[in-house]
């Protein structure tokens, strides 16, 4: 697969070469979601240089960032993004269900590994020296303790908090969906304050000293103790956890009308070389390539991770059963 | 903003009336509380936007400035008021001048169409210009295949900021106007001037520092506009960000003294504005002493 990949990366390149004979100004926008800004900043550069070294030509890379939900409806509304690269695939999946014409069908097999070039996951950021004892999921749901989590409705990050908080109660002695809505209902009782998004979040938690807990992005909650200081935070990795794949692609309406569909393809393949693996291993991103994870293995907590696809049946069905209007999410939020 | 107008042209009649025979400790509880209030609000909010932007010294302060998408939200805020004060002027004036010298059906209206921007939230604003021009909206579809751009873009947060910005000046000048009559208008015509040079000639001057006054509040909002314009940029950094975008953006990224210097300029603009609107209001009060 990954041979398959450089060979394609190659080829789009060598074809983008001849196509453009003289040396040309190229503009690529991706439109991201809130905590990717740092690695996409790293990442676009190296990418710049790359693309000059091997086609002589200039690109750069326009970013936008938001949550990941707002992020969609954007270039749903014309946003001309040339490639997204958002929290969840079911955001992405948004610009071909009500899109113009913008993404075709099967995109997400247009890349490896479910077009998710990284993976991270949901670790817990508490105050330093952990006064209020919590260590797995089972403790969120304690009297007294105060979580802080993004709204599920308009934050991808949300909702991988929710459904990893899902997935440990179906695992827990006597899990069943009614258990699992139970606990999730509970966790809710306990959070505080409902941000849009996970910046949102993070800064209620860090800097207006808000919660005992927040549900964060592992790459979020590293880079909240690296800005904000390692002697007020600490990290607590749970006992279990959901792989968070974070979906990209090349929107095709829009590099069809700009004419920059091979050099947005190369954008977004090389996210999967050793040098893109290693950049985003760097930001706290889990690596899918095998080696670059075992050269920083010790920056990523050793978890059990479960899938979207083989808890909850892919991102549509969660998506429809949880988060849409009336879903489990709406029910259990209303009789909080 | 009515409020404005007000207190710009009834200055200085007020004398000693009832309120300063009041006993002394409550006028000193008042003033007390006056001035706490004012130093709790304004003030400290003020000292600390320049405290925190020089924290890190001034060389990361004006490092913060010159950066280049720093610099482009500067270009894009420069831009747009550029474009939408002298719009809103042309029409401003146009506007007033039609309804305070004339009467023809539908003045009121006009007159509360004018008031529209100020009692329809910005977001709001922002987001009917979404529903009409975005790829979903009525003219959307034909916008992208023509290749216009209008949101996402800078004519989509010029006609954002247009729109918030628009009573300022009519605003300003409507009560003048009134308050003035149309006899010296009269006059000229009857004297034998045309229309354009008794609008030149009588109007414009008898209105000039009320008109600035407006030129300035309508330059201030139009920098400062934060809900519309956010809603219609996309956030594209480099490209569609205004001043106050950039702040916002900054602030999440965790670069405190950058954001904070980004907004201390905002705040030096507002001080300027102040200080031009002190300026204006000492002019129009010297002007009518010397009339009276």
């Amino acid at each position: 697969m990954r041979k398959f990949l450089k060979t394609a990366a190659l080829s789009a390149l060598l074809a983008a070469a001849s196509a453009q004979a003289f040396a040309a100004s190229i503009t690529l926008l991706n439109v991201s979601y809130d905590p990717t800004r740092e690695f996409y900043q790293d990442y676009n550069a190296h990418f710049a240089r790359l693309w000059k070294d091997k086609t002589g030509d200039d690109v750069t890379i326009r970013q936008s960032h938001g949550g990941s939900g707002k992020q969609a409806r954007s270039v749903i509304e014309g946003l001309e993004a040339d490639v997204v690269t958002l929290a969840l695939a079911y955001d992405v999946d948004a610009l071909r269900l009500h899109g113009r014409n913008l993404l075709a069908e099967g995109w997400i097999g247009e890349l490896a590994d479910n077009s998710a070039p990284y993976t991270s996951t949901i670790v817990f950021l508490v105050r330093k020296g952990n006064p209020k004892g919590i260590n797995d999921w089972g403790d969120l749901v304690k009297p007294g303790v105060e979580v802080i989590t993004p709204n599920p409705k308009t934050s991808g990050g949300a909702r991988w908090n929710y459904l990893a908080a899902w997935g440990y109660a179906l695992r827990q002695p006597g899990g069943d969906e009614a258990a699992a809505k139970k606990f999730v209902g509970d966790i809710f009782r306990n959070v505080k304050v409902l941000d849009t998004g996970a910046r949102g979040s993070t800064t209620t938690f860090v800097e207006r000293g808000i919660g005992d807990v927040l549900l964060a992005w592992e790459n979020e909650a590293y880079l909240a103790i690296n800005e904000l200081g390692p002697e007020n935070f600490e990290i607590v990795t749970p006992s279990v956890s959901i792989l968070a794949e974070p979906s990209v692609a090349v929107v095709d309406g829009n590099v069809d009308r700009h004419g920059t569909r091979d050099v947005a393809t190369a954008y977004l393949t090389e996210l999967y070389s050793p040098e893109g693996q290693e950049i985003a291993a760097k930001h706290y991103y889990r690596p899918r390539n095998p080696e670059v994870l075992a050269k920083y293995a010790d920056s990523f907590a050793k978890v059990e991770l479960f899938t979207i696809d083989d808890t909850f049946g892919g991102w549509t069905r969660a998506q429809d059963e949880h988060f849409s209007d009336g879903g489990i999410f709406d029910q259990i939020y209303a009789i909080r | 903003m009515a409020g404005g107008t007000a207190s710009l042209y009834a200055r200085g009649r007020e004398t000693q009336r009832g309120a300063t025979r009041d006993p002394a400790w409550t006028r000193r509880l008042l003033i007390g509380l006056g001035l706490t209030f004012f130093a709790l609000f304004l003030l400290a909010p003020l000292a600390l936007v320049f405290t925190e932007a020089l924290r890190k010294g001034w060389s990361a302060y004006f490092s913060a400035l010159a950066e280049p998408d720093a610099l482009s939200a500067v270009r894009l805020t420069l831009l747009a008021a550029a474009i939408a004060v002298p719009v809103n002027l042309v029409f401003g004036i146009a506007a007033s001048w039609l309804i305070a010298k004339h009467r023809f059906r539908g003045r009121t209206l006009l007159t509360t169409l004018i008031d529209l921007p100020f009692s329809v939230s910005p977001v709001i604003a922002g987001l009917v210009y979404v529903l009409v021009f975005s790829a979903q909206g009525w003219l959307g579809p034909w916008l992208l295949d023509n290749g216009y751009k209008v949101i996402f873009a800078v004519p989509g947060i010029v006609l954002a900021t247009v729109f918030v910005t628009f009573p300022f000046i009519a605003r300003e000048l409507i009560p003048l106007m009134e308050s003035q009559g149309t006899e010296e208008e009269e006059a000229a015509v009857v004297l034998g001037a045309s229309g354009w040079t008794t609008f030149l000639k009588v109007t414009l001057p008898n209105v000039k520092w009320g008109l600035l006054y407006g030129v300035i509040l309508c330059n201030a909002r139009a920098m400062g506009e934060f809900g519309a314009v956010s809603v219609v940029s996309g956030h594209i950094r480099g490209l569609t960000n205004t001043m106050p975008l950039h702040v916002e953006i900054l602030y999440n990224e965790y670069q405190f003294s950058a954001a904070f210097a980004v907004a201390s300029l905002l705040a030096l603009l507002a001080l300027v504005t102040l200080a031009l609107k002190t300026f204006v209001e000492w002019r129009v009060a010297s002007a009518r002493s010397e009339g009276a």
